[in-house]
C-alpha cells in the first residue's frame, strides 16, 4: 500500500451530550480517492471539520504524510496542504472570482499586486486541471456546478494537496457531476489525494478507490471499493438490510383528481419561472417531477398549493377551481382535501421552536378533533401526537420535545405523519427526502406507496433521480420552467439527465 | 450678488454641520462593512464629545483634547465588539445600552467634575480647534464669485473639516484596494468563507470596530471643541441616527456617503438659515418646522426613495460556527 497521506488515531469528538465521533482511525493513502460514507448525523462531516481545523478533537492524534500534525485552525490546515470544498459553498457572493480565491491567500497588503499575481497562477491551475471559469466573473452569477470549481481552486491556490470534498454533487446535475469526477480523477492523477465525503453510494462505486463507513459516530469498516457492493455498503451504513428500490405493484390509475391547464407562474423580479405547464394527476397514481433545482418546480409547488400567484392557466382539484391569485386559504384547501408537504420544513412546514405535539397539528389546529371550545384539546392533541408518533416510527418518542431537537429525517416524518394522517385526496409533496437518512428514505417511500395503494393521487417532487424513478409511475422532466418530457419509471438515468439538463430541447432548436 | 453671497453661506454652513454626521457615517460604515450593526454611533459620538472637551480643558491642549476623545470613543467601541462579537449578543441592544451609557454619563461625570449643569467648562483658544485660513484667502475675499467661494468655502475651517473629507477617498482606498478592506468586505458578507480561509472573524471585526471608534471620537471633538465650544449636555440630537440613515441611502458606499450627509447637512443650513424668514405664497413658517425638516427627510429617504439598498449580507448577525 502506498504511504499514507493521512492518519487519524483514536479521534474522540463530543458537543454537549452528543458524541460525535467515538475513537475513530482512518488512514488514506496518498494518490487515491477515499470515500467516507454514512448517514446524516453519523460524524462524516465533524470529522472532516477536525482534520480542517474547524473543531478540535477532544482526544487523538493526526498524522499529516506520517508527521504528527496539530491542526487548531484552518490555517494549519492549509499550511500542511489540507483543503476542503465545503457542502455550503464557503463563497462571497458579490466578490469577484479572483477575489474569492486570494481571500486570505494575498501575498501583499494591496490588492493590486495580489490580483496580478493570482491571476496568472490561476490560469494555471486552470490549464492543468481543467477547471475553467472566468476569473473575473462575479460568483452569483456562476451556476452552482462554476462556484464549486472556484472552491476547487480556491484549495488548489493555496497548494492543497489533500482535497476534501463534503457532499460535492448535493447540487449538481448529473452532468456536472460526470464532470466533477473527470476532474476528481485528473488530480488523483496529478498525485494528489481526495477524501470524498457522500451518503450516495453510487458515487463512492464510481469514483473512490477505498471507502470507509461510518455509523452513529464510530468507523464500522474499509473496504476496498472493487471489492465491495453497494448493498453491503447501505447495510453497514444502517445496521440492517436495506431496500434500497421500493418494491411496487402496478399503478391503477383513477379519475382525474388535479388537473393543470396553462399554468404559468413569474417570480417577483418578472421571471418566468413556470412556463405555460399542463398535466394530470390520477387517483391512484404518483406522478414524479423531476429537474434540476431551480427549473420552477418550487414554484409550480407552491402555485399549485395556492400559496404563489399564478400569472394564468388554471388548476382543478375535483373539477373545481383552486384560486391562483396567491392568497387561496390554506385551510380551505385542505378542506377539499389538498394536503401538501413543502420543499422547506424549516422555514414553511414546521415551526422549529414548537413541541412536536404542537407541529402535529399545526394548519389543522381549527379541527373539532383538537378543539374543546374556543380553546385547544391539548390531551387530545398530545395523544394524537403519540398515536403518529408510534405508527411513523418518529425517534425519539417525546411529543414535548422542541422540534429543532429532531433530526431531519424524524422532522420530515412529523410533517408527513400531520399531512398523511388528514387522509386527504390529493398529497403533494417536495423534496420528501431531502436531508433524510437512508433508513428514514425507505420508510418514507413505502409510506408514499401505500397512499397511492389507497387510491390517493400523489404529485411527488424531488432533484434526487433515484427517488423519482424508484417511486414514480409517471415522471415528468421540467427544465427552464417547462415540462421537457414524460417517460415511464423504467427511463434510465442517462436520458434523464439529458433531459434534465434540456439537451433535447436545444438540439431540437438547433 | 447678496444672493450670491447667501448661496455660499449656505454652502459653508452645509460643510460645518455635514462634517459631524459624515465622520459618523464613515464611522458606521467600516462597522456595518464588517458586519455588526452599530446602532451605538451616537453615544460613541456623544462620550468622544465630553471626553474631548473635559480633557482640552483640563489639560489646556485641543490635540490632547482630540486623542482623549478618540481613546474614550474607541473604549465604547471596544464594549460594543466585546458584547456582539465575542460574546454574540443582539448588536441592536449593545448599541441601545451603549447610547443609555453616554446620555446618562456624561451628563453626571459633567456635572460631578465641573458643576455647570452637565457643561464642561467653556474652551479658551488653544483649547480647541482654530480655523485654518488659507494663504491668500483674505487678498482674494473681494473678487467676485471666485473670492467668496476660495475665502469661504475653501479656507476657514478647522483642520478637523479637511480631515473629515479626506476620509472618504481614504475609506473607499482602503475597502477596495487594499487586503484589509477585501477581508473586511469579506466578513460582512460570509464570515464563514473568512473563517474557512484561515481568518479569524472575531479579530477583523474587532478592528473594523477600531476604525469605527477612531471615527466617532474625532466627530464628537468636532461637535465640542469645533463647532461649540464645550459640551452641552445631548449635544449629539440624534445625529448619530441620521448619519445610520444616510449610511443606508448611500447604500454603504464611501462616496455616496459623502454626497448623503452634504444633503442632510444642506437641509439642515436651510432650516437655519430660514428660520424666521418668510416663505414666497407660504408665508411665515413656524421654526419647529424647517428644524424638523432633516428628520422629514430621513423618514422619507429611508421610507423607499432610495430604490432597494442592499445592506452587507451577514450584517446583524453574530458568527457562529455551523454544527
Amino acid at each position: 500500500m502506498a504511504q499514507a497521506a493521512i492518519e487519524l488515531i483514536g479521534i474522540n469528538k463530543s458537543f454537549g451530550a452528543v458524541r460525535a465521533n467515538r475513537d475513530i482511525n482512518l488512514e488514506v493513502a496518498r494518490g487515491t480517492i477515499h470515500g467516507i460514507v454514512g448517514e446524516n448525523g453519523a460524524g462524516k462531516s465533524t470529522l472532516m471539520s477536525i482534520l480542517y481545523g474547524f473543531y478540535q478533537a477532544d482526544s487523538g492524534e493526526i498524522r499529516v504524510g506520517g508527521q504528527p500534525a496539530s491542526i487548531k485552525t484552518p490555517n494549519d490546515a492549509i499550511a500542511l496542504g489540507i483543503g476542503m470544498v465545503h457542502q455550503h459553498f464557503m463563497l462571497v457572493d458579490n466578490f469577484s472570482v479572483l477575489e474569492n480565491v486570494i481571500l486570505g491567500a494575498e501575498s501583499d497588503a494591496l490588492l493590486k499586486r495580489s490580483i496580478a499575481k493570482a491571476r496568472s497562477e490561476l490560469e494555471r491551475l486552470e490549464r492543468e486541471y481543467g477547471l475553467e471559469v472566468d476569473p473575473d466573473a462575479i460568483i452569483e452569477e456562476l451556476p452552482v456546478g462554476l462556484q464549486q470549481r472556484v472552491e476547487i481552486l480556491k484549495a488548489l491556490y493555496r497548494g492543497a494537496e489533500i482535497l476534501i470534498l463534503d457532499e460535492p454533487t448535493g447540487v449538481l446535475t448529473p452532468a456536472e457531476a460526470d464532470h466533477l469526477f473527470r476532474i476528481l480523477k485528473q488530480l488523483k492523477e496529478q498525485g494528489k489525494t481526495v477524501v470524498l465525503i457522500t451518503h450516495k453510494l453510487r458515487e463512492i462505486m464510481a469514483i473512490t478507490d477505498t471507502v470507509s463507513v461510518m455509523r452513529q459516530g464510530t468507523m464500522v469498516a474499509t473496504r476496498v471499493t472493487k471489492e465491495t457492493t453497494v448493498g453491503e455498503l447501505a447495510e453497514l451504513m444502517v445496521g440492517r438490510r436495506v431496500l434500497l428500490r421500493v418494491e411496487k405493484g402496478e399503478a391503477e390509475a383513477g379519475a382525474v383528481k388535479l388537473a393543470v391547464k396553462n399554468l404559468t407562474v413569474k417570480d417577483q423580479r418578472g421571471v418566468t419561472m413556470v412556463d405555460d405547464i399542463s398535466f394530470d394527476l390520477r387517483a391512484g397514481e404518483i406522478v414524479g417531477i423531476a429537474g434540476v433545482a431551480g427549473n420552477g418546480q418550487s414554484e409550480l409547488l407552491e402555485a399549485i398549493s395556492g400559496i404563489r400567484h399564478a400569472v394564468s392557466g388554471s388548476v382543478m382539484l375535483d373539477g373545481k377551481p383552486i384560486d391562483l391569485t396567491g392568497k387561496a386559504d390554506p385551510g380551505e384547501l385542505r378542506d377539499r382535501g389538498l394536503a401538501h408537504v413543502p420543499e422547506d420544513r424549516h422555514h414553511v412546514g414546521l415551526v422549529l421552536a414548537f413541541e412536536e405535539n404542537e407541529n402535529s397539528i399545526l394548519g389543522y389546529h381549527d379541527d373539532e378533533r383538537y378543539l374543546k371550545g374556543p380553546l385547544l384539546d391539548i390531551d387530545a392533541i398530545r395523544n394524537d401526537a403519540k398515536d403518529k408518533i408510534a405508527k411513523y416510527d418518529i425517534r425519539p418518542a417525546d411529543c414535548r420535545l422542541k422540534t429543532a431537537n429532531f433530526s431531519g429525517g424524524n422532522q420530515q416524518k412529523i410533517v408527513l405523519a400531520r399531512e398523511m394522517e388528514q387522509d386527504p385526496g390529493v398529497l403533494i409533496v417536495g423534496q420528501p427526502t431531502r436531508g433524510v437518512d437512508v433508513g428514514a428514505i425507505e420508510f418514507i417511500h413505502k409510506r408514499l406507496i401505500a397512499m397511492r395503494d389507497q387510491g390517493k393521487a400523489v404529485l411527488v417532487v424531488s432533484v434526487e433521480l433515484d427517488e423519482i424513478r424508484s417511486l414514480s409511475d409517471r415522471i415528468l422532466v421540467m427544465f427552464a420552467g417547462r415540462i421537457v418530457g414524460e417517460r415511464g419509471p423504467e427511463a434510465t438515468e442517462g436520458e434523464l439527465g439529458l433531459l434534465m439538463a434540456g439537451v433535447e430541447q436545444r438540439e431540437a432548436a438547433q | 450678488m447678496d444672493f450670491f453671497i447667501a448661496i455660499v453661506q449656505i454652502l459653508d454652513s452645509t460643510i460645518r454641520l455635514s462634517v459631524p454626521l459624515l465622520l459618523a457615517c464613515l464611522a458606521g460604515l467600516y462597522s456595518e462593512r464588517a458586519g455588526v450593526f452599530d446602532i451605538g454611533l451616537e453615544g460613541k459620538m456623544l462620550v468622544g464629545a465630553f471626553a474631548g472637551a473635559a480633557a482640552a480643558s483640563v489639560l489646556h491642549s485641543a490635540l490632547l483634547g482630540l486623542g482623549t476623545a478618540i481613546l474614550i470613543s474607541v473604549a465604547f467601541a471596544m464594549v460594543h465588539g466585546f458584547a456582539s462579537i465575542t460574546h454574540r449578543g443582539n448588536q441592536i441592544v449593545s448599541g441601545v445600552a451603549i447610547n443609555f451609557i453616554a446620555a446618562g454619563s456624561t451628563i453626571m461625570l459633567g456635572q460631578h467634575w465641573f458643576q455647570q449643569g452637565g457643561r464642561t467648562p467653556a474652551l479658551a483658544p488653544g483649547e480647541r480647534f482654530e480655523a485654518i485660513t488659507w494663504p491668500g484667502a483674505d487678498a482674494l475675499r473681494d473678487v467676485p464669485i471666485i473670492g467668496p467661494i476660495y475665502s469661504e468655502l475653501i479656507s476657514g475651517h478647522s483642520i478637523l473639516v479637511y480631515f473629515a473629507f479626506l476620509m472618504v477617498p481614504f475609506a473607499w482606498w482602503v475597502l477596495y484596494r487594499t487586503r484589509f478592506g477585501l477581508r473586511l468586505r469579506a466578513v460582512g458578507e460570509n464570515p464563514a468563507a473568512v473563517d474557512t480561509a484561515g481568518i479569524s472573524v472575531a479579530w477583523l471585526r474587532y478592528r473594523a470596530l477600531i476604525c469605527t471608534g477612531i471615527l466617532t471620537g474625532v466627530a464628537g471633538a468636532y461637535l465640542s471643541m469645533v463647532q461649540n465650544g464645550g459640551f452641552v449636555k445631548d449635544m449629539t440630537a440624534g445625529k448619530g441616527y441620521i448619519a445610520l440613515a444616510a449610511l443606508i441611502f448611500a447604500k454603504w458606499k464611501p462616496v455616496n456617503a459623502m454626497f448623503a450627509c452634504l444633503l442632510f447637512g444642506f437641509l439642515d443650513a436651510l432650516s437655519i438659515r430660514l428660520q424666521g424668514t418668510p416663505l414666497p405664497v407660504i408665508g411665515k413658517v413656524p421654526v419647529q418646522f424647517m428644524q424638523a425638516l432633516p428628520y422629514v427627510l430621513t423618514v422619507i429617504l429611508l421610507a423607499g426613495f432610495i430604490g432597494k439598498a442592499i445592506p452587507p449580507r451577514a450584517g446583524g448577525v453574530p458568527y457562529v460556527k455551523e454544527r
